[in-house]
């Protein structure tokens, strides 16, 4: 009650420091005013400073904002002696370098034993700081006059609203961003704190359309409701719904509301059956039941009411009387609004701000599905194709991807520049991984082409070797791969859609290799041979195709992407030795769904699981471990449908 | 008998189990003898186990061809189920012993609020969840060891196998089949404890005056019983003319569809036996262990039971047997810290570090060089294998 009044007091302070900008006051000058409230000053408090600082306000003296700079900064101190004020610094524990509080003038270094320093505390502090706001508005530095926009927005008072109108009023601001915040937090202040009706609703409708989550946070509290009970729905509230029992609210809450409203006594809990009940122990027995036998509620019900006959307790509310009580009554929750003009214009406003957040967020959650599927599509095409053409499983793919980023890793600790080192890193974990694919092919997975399976877990040993060695080399922390500078960021479109550049580099980088790789494919020589071996290995041969060249290439190439979509994977998650891991099922999952041997087909598996993540996250936002539960479960569905994926391949791979 | 002569490793395996389970009695400290600590006891029974795991992978993939990357997700699921009673009853039964002091006897509603706060404190719950409505029968649970694997590789394989995934297919599908359920397991609100699992399964209910000396060789010797009628079982099966139909399936199914044999029902009946096997091995491997959490039925666990299954060689029982048991055991000794370093005058090589390359390179060698495993060596000395 009393900071209300405290701050109309201030507004109204401020109107006539505004409407009359050098106004004749009592005093002229600043001394001689806070002599008049020296006690106050010296020792402030957040209850006696309002009409202090009112006063100081309303004195239009220029030196009233350094006045109240110094002293919210505890820049001000009194001499015990004369009583004097004073601006002063310290200059060492026993010196003080004083100020004339109204001219500023030097007085000199002094030492500080007559003096005390003026410690207003942390509330009289704030209310220094409001008073400042106004001062600041119009300032000559940008910066000052943002943090006096922001302080507005962080805890805005009624005072600022006339103020702000003031200080837009005697000046447009020459920052047009400023200018702009200027107007937009205006129309935010209207609405809370204007006299009419008109301006208010006028001020709510301006904000139609517009996606700033401030925005909602202003509105958002217009529409706050409270949970009221009554014998008939009262007229002059501004109810927002009726309530009905069974439907919008239980039993039980419905009387807790009664019992809140003061209307009906309070149940006895079960605990307070229980309290009694021990309170009232006679023997071995409590109301005549004994106490053994009080093991269920019904029991204890009945001791309590044995209790209550005698009047040792009180008794318990009857159902009956509760429901007597409960249909004897309405339940509402009302606006604390109570103008409903307000109420309904803010209710339309933020439908139609919520309609546009839907569509930005479904926008917003396209470039994810976007993004998350090139980098599955990075993950998974070497896999495809080494399936493919050779239908073998590597399950040390995910490892190959490791083996990119720490490729990354290693090169950023030789090359500092972060630029420069991506660019030399993402040929160098290509020639790494071919290498590392090629000699794997080589070594081990030729010999076993007509065991697939037996593929399956001999590049499931290379996996766990090469897992372990990682660990062995870099230890079991993640490693950093920093993004160069001008990857870091966001492409921030409003409020609700944003895209890290990351995220675009990534999805430029999927498309670069879905070019390549379509050309490489349809246009080359070796594409050509790669396409007759994955058809049919033995017609090729008779064609004069070597499929070992074939295989051992097609290998090389798949590991070799798989180096480069560690780099770019390295360059937003952590790098780990179990960085392959945490791809390696989703790529099968999208190979599987995809089809094997295609790189649309690729493309496509990578789409549906990169969307269906992030569609099954969308709802279900709190946990990203049941969305991958969930899209698993899709996916062994989607097989009952489609076996062979969504393009299914013919040849080798189709006949497995 | 015909079906012993047909099969001679049965016996010989069951003597030597047999041997095996008496001499460790003998000389552990619940025995009587000290040389043999208690927590050895623990680790050969859990052991045994994993052998009747291996068992289990090994006729489902070694006899039928199918990989399956999903079995220890049903070891793992039996372990719960039978965790769920032993956590249940113990908890409920320290209640009861602190409520004894109390001067009023509990209500039902105050009982279960109590276990769930105990049980599901760590989660941030108290109410106890559907799933555990049975957790106080052990019958019930018992039955649930067998029902839930069993059920959900019926439903599983059934959806599976009608659909023609064979395959590495197949075996990528196991795989994202024990991921899904392991993440699964791992919120908070699957209603069983999330990535805390289910602990102190090593305190029996009702046995708490039993040392823990004596538990561990009943569980040993349960163990033993479960893996010995396990083979019995298995050897049982691949003899009559069922195994024949499920060795001709690995070899050529399209062939014994031909021939008009429902190649699916046989597969699946192979897919679902061998999860029930799984889960019982699990159920008696938890108890042992103590303690089961989600990331038990990772799929890495998966593909080491196929390592340990492919290292002692596949389509022989003893094969899988070995395997589990020297790769098992191999492991804790290289992990624990036991194994002596290994100083090469410019690098030393601490196992606990290079144990996983070793394993990992020495897998591919014997893919590469020995495809019949262990047992390969065995049937090399012998001469007379039983089959393949």
């Amino acid at each position: 009650m009393r900071i209300f009044r405290t701050c109309a007091l201030l507004c109204v302070a401020c109107l006539f420091m505004f409407l009359l900008p050098v106004a004749s006051s009592a005093q002229d000058s600043m001394q001689a005013l806070m002599q008049q409230y020296s006690k106050d000053i010296a020792k402030p408090s957040a209850r006696t400073i309002g009409p202090v600082i009112e006063a100081l306000s309303a004195s239009g003296l220029p030196q009233t904002r350094e006045m109240l700079r110094r002293w919210q900064d505890k820049e001000i101190y009194q001499n015990k002696d004369t009583g004097d004020f004073v601006f002063a610094n310290e200059v060492d524990r026993d010196t003080l370098h004083v100020f004339d509080i109204d001219t500023g003038a030097d007085q000199g270094e002094v030492a500080d034993d007559p003096f005390s320093q003026i410690k207003p505390n942390a509330g009289v502090r704030r209310a220094i700081g409001a008073a400042l706001v106004p001062f600041q508005l119009n300032d000559d530095s940008a910066r000052i006059r943002a943090d006096a926009l922001t302080s507005i927005e962080r805890a805005s008072e009624p005072m600022h609203l006339e103020a702000l109108r003031a200080a837009m009023q005697a000046q447009p601001d020459p920052d047009p961003a400023l200018a702009a915040r200027k107007e937009r937090l205006e129309r935010l202040l209207t609405i809370q704190y204007a006299e009419t009706t008109e301006e208010r609703v006028a001020a709510i409708e301006s904000f139609a359309g517009s996606l700033d989550v401030s925005t909602r946070g202003a509105l958002n509290p217009l529409l706050a409701t409270k949970r009221q009970v009554a014998e008939t729905l009262p007229e002059e509230a501004n109810i927002a719904k009726e309530l009905r029992i069974g439907r919008d609210l239980t039993h039980d809450e419905a009387y807790a509301l009664l019992v809140g409203a003061g209307i009906a006594t309070a149940d006895i809990s079960p605990a307070q059956v229980k309290e009694a009940l021990l309170a009232n122990i006679e023997g071995a027995a409590v109301g005549g039941v004994a106490l053994h036998a009080l093991n269920t509620d019904e029991a204890r019900d009945r001791a309590y009411a044995a209790l209550a006959a005698k009047g040792i307790v009180p008794t318990d509310v009857s159902e009956e009387g509760k429901q007597a009580l409960l249909d004897g009554h309405v339940y509402f929750d009302a606006y604390t609004e109570a103008d409903a003009a307000v109420t309904a214009a803010a209710v339309k406003t933020l439908k139609d701000i919520e309609t546009k957040v839907m569509v930005g967020r479904l926008f917003d959650l396209t470039l994810d599905g976007l993004s998350l599927a090139s980098i599955y599509f990075l993950a998974a095409i070497g896999l495809a194709i080494t399936f493919g053409v050779m239908g073998v499983i590597n399950m040390a793919h995910g490892e190959f991807i490791m083996m990119g980023a720490y490729t990354g890793y290693v090169v950023q600790q030789i090359i500092p520049d972060y630029t420069l080192s991506l660019i030399v890193a993402l040929p160098l974990a290509f020639a790494v991984t071919f290498a590392a694919g090629v000699a794997m092919e080589r070594l081990v997975i030729r010999w076993l082409y007509h065991r697939p399976l037996e593929t399956l877990l001999a590049t499931f040993g290379i996996s766990i070797a090469l897992q372990q060695l990682a660990k062995n080399i870099f230890g079991t922390q993640a490693r950093p791969l920093t993004s160069p500078a001008w990857l870091d960021g966001a492409w921030v479109l409003n409020d609700v859609v944003s895209i890290s550049y990351i995220r675009i580099a990534i999805f430029v980088l999927g498309m670069v290799f879905l070019g390549l790789l379509l050309f490489v494919l349809k246009k080359t020589r070796l594409g050509l041979e790669v396409r007759a071996v994955s058809q049919n290995p033995k017609m090729a041969a008779s064609m004069g195709i070597n499929p070992d060249r074939v295989n051992m290439l097609t290998f090389g190439l798949g590991s070799g992407i798989a180096g480069i979509a560690g780099v770019a994977i390295g360059l937003f998650a952590k790098v780990t030795s179990e960085l392959g891991q945490d791809y390696i099922v989703e790529s099968f999952m999208t190979v599987v769904i995809g089809g094997v041997g295609n790189v649309w087909g690729t493309l496509a598996g990578a789409t549906v699981i990169g969307f269906a993540q992030k569609g099954i996250e969308w709802f279900n936002p709190s946990n990203t471990l049941a969305a991958q539960t969930y899209m698993i479960l899709l996916v062994i569905l989607f097989i009952q449908f489609r076996p062979r994926g969504i393009i299914a391949l013919k040849g080798r791979a189709a006949g497995n | 008998m015909d079906f012993i002569k047909r099969t001679p490793s049965l016996p010989a395996v069951l003597f030597l189990l047999f041997l095996f389970t008496l001499i460790v009695s003998v000389f552990s400290t619940g025995g009587g003898g000290d040389l043999i600590s208690t927590s050895m006891v623990k680790t050969l029974g859990k052991t045994l186990c994993l052998c009747l795991a291996a068992i289990a992978l090994d006729l489902v993939w070694g006899y039928c061809g199918i990989l399956s990357l999903g079995h220890m997700a049903f070891f793992a699921l039996g372990g719960y189920l039978i965790g769920m009673w032993l956590m249940f009853e113990r908890t409920k039964n320290i209640v009861m012993e602190a409520a004894t002091s109390q001067p009023l006897p509990l209500t039902p509603q105050e009982l279960s609020d109590a276990i769930g706060n105990q049980i599901f404190g760590v989660v941030g719950g108290s109410d106890i969840p559907a799933i555990w409505f049975f957790a106080d029968s052990l019958v019930v649970q018992l039955i649930l060891v067998v029902a839930v694997p069993g059920l959900l590789a019926l439903v599983f394989g059934w959806l599976a196998f009608r659909s023609r995934v064979t395959g590495v297919y197949l075996s990528i599908l196991t795989q994202a089949m024990t991921l899904a359920l392991s993440l699964y397991l791992f919120q908070n609100d699957s209603g069983l404890r999330g990535n805390n699992g289910l602990s102190g399964l090593q305190n029996i209910p009702g046995l708490g005056h039993v040392p823990q000396s004596i538990l561990s060789l009943w569980f040993l010797w349960a163990s033993a019983l479960a893996l010995g009628l396990g083979y019995l079982l298995a050897s049982r099966i691949m003899d009559l003319k069922f195994g024949s139909v499920i060795r001709g399936i690995r070899d050529d199914e399209a062939r014994l569809r031909f021939l008009g044999y429902e190649v699916e029902h046989y597969k699946l009946l192979v897919f679902t036996l061998t999860a029930v096997m799984a889960a019982i091995a699990g159920a008696l491997y938890y108890p042992q262990a103590g303690i089961v959490n989600p990331a038990e039925m990772a799929p890495i666990a998966s593909i080491y039971l196929a390592v340990w299954v492919a290292i002692g060689g596949r389509g022989r029982l003893y094969g899988a047997v070995i395997g589990a048991a020297a790769v098992s055991l191999a492991s804790t000794w290289f992990t624990g810290g036991q194994a002596p370093d290994l100083p090469l005058g410019f690098y030393t090589i601490q196992w606990v570090d290079w144990w996983q390359v070793l394993l990992g390179l020495g897998f591919v060698l014997v893919t590469l060089f020995a495809p019949q495993g262990l047992a390969g060596l065995v049937d090399g000395i012998f001469r007379k294998g039983d089959s393949k």
